[in-house]
C-alpha cells in the first residue's frame, strides 16, 4: 500500500533580527492510510510550522510533501487542519459552521448532514447556538464535527486539546478515539503532551530542539483503550521523555 | 405554607422589578445630575452678571417653545436630517465597498491609500468655497460637505477591519476550498461587520457634527441655518442656543440608533467577549 502522506527533506528558515533562524532541518517521514501519527517535541521547535507545511498552508524552502502521490501546493478539503486556537467562525451558528464546507449538496441534505455530525460529537440541541454561547469543550467538538462532515481522508491536528482543562482534555481524547473507531481517518497531530500522544497514537515521532530533525520514532502497538498506568505505557512515556531530555521520576 | 409561598413569590417579583429598574436609574442619575449642576451654574452666572444678550436656560426653553409653536423647528430638523441622511447614506454606499476592496487587494491599498490619507485631514469648512462653485447654494452643497466628512472615517475603519481578520479564519475557509463568493459572503464581510458598524457610528457622528458648517451655505432651512440666522437677524442668542441644544439631543438619538446595530445576532460575538 502506498503511503498517504510522504514528507521529504523539508527545510524552513525564518528571517529574524539576529539573522536567519533555521527552524526545520531536513525532515522526512511517511504516514500510512488510517494511521494515527503523533509528533512530539519541545516548545518552539517548529511543530506548528511543520504541520502547516504538511497541510499545504505554508511553503517549505526545500523538500516536498506528497498527498496520495501528488505534490501539495495548497490546502485541500481532503485534509482538514484543526488549529490550536480553534477556527470555528464566531459569526455563524453551529449548524451554519458545519454546513460551511459542504459544496454541491442540496440545502436540505446539508442541514441533515450537519445535524447528524453535530449529534455524533454530542452537540445535538446546540445547532442554532453561536460559538460564544458554547464552552471550550463544545467549541472543540464543533470544530471536529465541521472537519468530519466534509469526509476528509486526513485530519491535521495542532495541539488539539491543549487549550482545554485537564478533565475536558481527557474526555475529548476518548471522544476522538470513539470517532476514529467509527470513521477510520488518517491523523497527523503535533503535541507537547507526551501522555496524549501515548494514549492516542499508533506511532510517535520525537523532534529535536531547533534546528529541528526527527530524533526517534516509537511504534505503539498497544490496543485501545490504553491504561495510562500500565507498565508498557509508563515505560514508553519514560523513553519519550528521556528523548526530550527530561528524566522521569514516576517510579 | 401557602402564605409563605405567596410571600416568597411577591418578594421574588419585587426583586425582579428592582433588578430591571434600579441599575438603569443608577446609570442615568449621575449624568442627569451633572447636567443639572451645569444648568444651575449657567443660570446663576447669567443672573449674577445681569447679561442682556446671553439668555438663561429658561429663555432658551421659551425660545424652543416659540419655534415649536410657529412650526419652524420641525422644518429645520427635517431639513437637517434629510441632508445628513442623504450625505451619510451616499458616503456609506461608497465607503464600505471601497474599504473592503482596498483592504483585500494589496494593489488597491498601495495605490489609493496615500490619496485618501491626504484628503482625510482637509476640514469640510475648507471645501465650502469649492462646494459653492461646483454645486451652487442649495441642497447639494451641504450634502456634499456631509458626504466628504463622513466618507473617510468609514473607509479607514473598513480597511482596518479587513486587515485585522484573523489568519485562522481565512485558513479555515481556504481549507474547505469554498468559492470566492462564499469566502466574501460567509467569512470576510461578517468578520469585518463589527468594524463597519464602528465606522458607521463615527461617520454619522461626524456627519451630524458638520451640519452647522454645511448649512452655512444652505437656503433658509436647517438647524445650522437657524443658528447663523438667529445671530445675524437681531442677536437672538436664545434661539442660537436652542439650535445647539436640538443638535445635541438629536445627535444623542442618532448614536443610540447606531448602537442598536451592535445588538445584531451576527455581530454579538465581537462584543460578547
Amino acid at each position: 500500500m502506498p503511503a498517504k502522506i510522504v514528507v521529504q527533506d523539508l527545510t524552513k528558515t525564518f528571517a529574524s533580527d539576529t539573522g536567519a533562524l533555521r527552524v526545520l532541518d531536513g525532515i522526512s517521514f511517511t504516514v500510512d492510510e488510517g494511521e494515527v501519527v503523533a509528533i512530539v517535541g519541545p516548545s518552539g521547535c517548529g511543530k506548528s510550522t511543520l504541520l502547516n507545511i504538511v497541510a499545504g498552508f505554508e511553503r517549505p524552502d526545500e523538500g516536498l510533501v506528497q498527498f496520495d502521490g501528488a505534490t501539495m501546493t495548497r490546502p485541500t478539503s481532503r485534509g482538514i487542519l484543526i488549529s490550536q486556537h480553534g477556527s470555528v467562525f464566531p459569526w455563524l451558528t453551529v449548524q451554519q459552521n458545519l454546513m460551511f464546507g459542504l459544496n454541491g449538496h442540496a440545502m436540505h441534505d446539508k442541514e441533515s448532514l450537519a445535524d447528524r455530525y453535530a449529534a455524533m460529537v454530542g452537540l445535538n440541541g446546540f445547532e442554532a447556538s453561536y460559538p460564544h454561547e458554547l464552552s471550550g469543550g463544545m467549541l472543540k467538538r464543533a470544530e471536529l464535527a465541521r472537519a468530519l462532515v466534509v469526509k476528509p481522508d486526513v485530519l491535521y491536528m495542532d495541539e488539539p486539546f491543549a487549550a482545554l482543562d485537564a478533565l475536558m482534555n481527557l474526555r475529548m481524547r476518548n471522544e476522538l478515539l470513539r470517532i476514529l473507531a467509527k470513521e477510520r481517518h488518517t491523523i497527523l497531530m503535533v503535541t507537547h503532551d507526551v501522555e496524549e500522544a501515548t494514549y492516542i497514537a499508533d506511532r510517535i515521532l520525537v523532534l529535536s530542539p531547533r534546528p529541528t530533525r526527527i530524533q526517534t520514532s516509537f511504534e505503539v502497538s498497544l490496543r485501545h483503550p490504553r491504561q495510562l498506568t500500565s507498565p508498557e505505557v509508563q515505560e514508553l512515556r519514560a523513553a519519550i521523555l528521556r528523548q526530550l531530555g527530561v528524566d522521569s521520576f514516576s517510579d | 405554607m401557602g402564605q409563605t409561598q405567596v410571600a416568597r413569590a411577591a418578594a421574588r417579583e419585587a426583586g425582579t422589578i428592582q433588578l430591571i429598574s434600579m441599575p438603569r436609574l443608577k446609570q442615568v442619575l449621575p449624568s442627569v445630575a451633572v447636567i443639572a449642576v451645569l444648568l444651575g451654574v449657567w443660570w446663576s452666572v447669567v443672573v449674577a452678571t445681569s447679561s442682556v444678550i446671553f439668555p438663561t436656560p429658561w429663555q432658551v426653553v421659551n425660545g424652543i417653545g416659540e419655534l415649536m409653536r410657529d412650526g419652524t423647528l420641525w422644518q429645520h430638523i427635517a431639513a437637517s436630517l434629510f441632508r445628513v441622511g442623504t450625505g451619510f447614506a451616499l458616503a456609506a454606499l461608497i465607503a464600505i465597498p471601497l474599504g473592503l476592496w482596498m483592504g483585500w487587494t494589496r494593489g488597491a491599498f498601495t495605490t489609493l491609500n496615500p490619496l485618501i490619507q491626504m484628503l482625510r485631514p482637509i476640514s469640510p469648512i475648507a471645501w465650502i468655497p469649492i462646494a459653492i462653485l461646483w454645486f451652487g447654494v442649495g441642497n447639494v452643497s451641504p450634502i456634499y460637505l456631509i458626504f466628504i466628512s463622513s466618507v473617510f472615517p468609514m473607509v479607514v475603519q473598513t480597511i482596518a477591519g479587513v486587515h485585522t481578520i484573523e489568519r485562522r479564519y481565512l485558513w479555515a475557509a481556504a481549507n474547505f476550498g469554498v468559492s470566492r463568493y462564499t469566502l466574501f459572503r460567509r467569512v470576510v464581510i461578517p468578520a469585518v461587520l463589527p468594524q463597519i458598524i464602528v465606522g458607521m457610528r463615527i461617520g454619522l457622528g461626524v456627519a451630524w457634527l458638520v451640519v452647522v458648517a454645511a448649512e452655512m451655505i444652505a437656503l433658509r432651512s436647517g438647524l445650522g441655518y437657524l443658528i447663523i440666522d438667529s445671530r445675524n437677524a437681531g442677536n437672538r442668542y436664545d434661539l442660537v442656543i436652542a439650535g445647539m441644544v436640538m443638535i445635541g439631543l438629536i445627535g444623542l438619538m442618532l448614536d443610540g440608533f447606531m448602537r442598536l446595530l451592535e445588538r445584531l445576532k451576527a455581530v454579538r460575538w465581537r462584543y460578547a467577549r
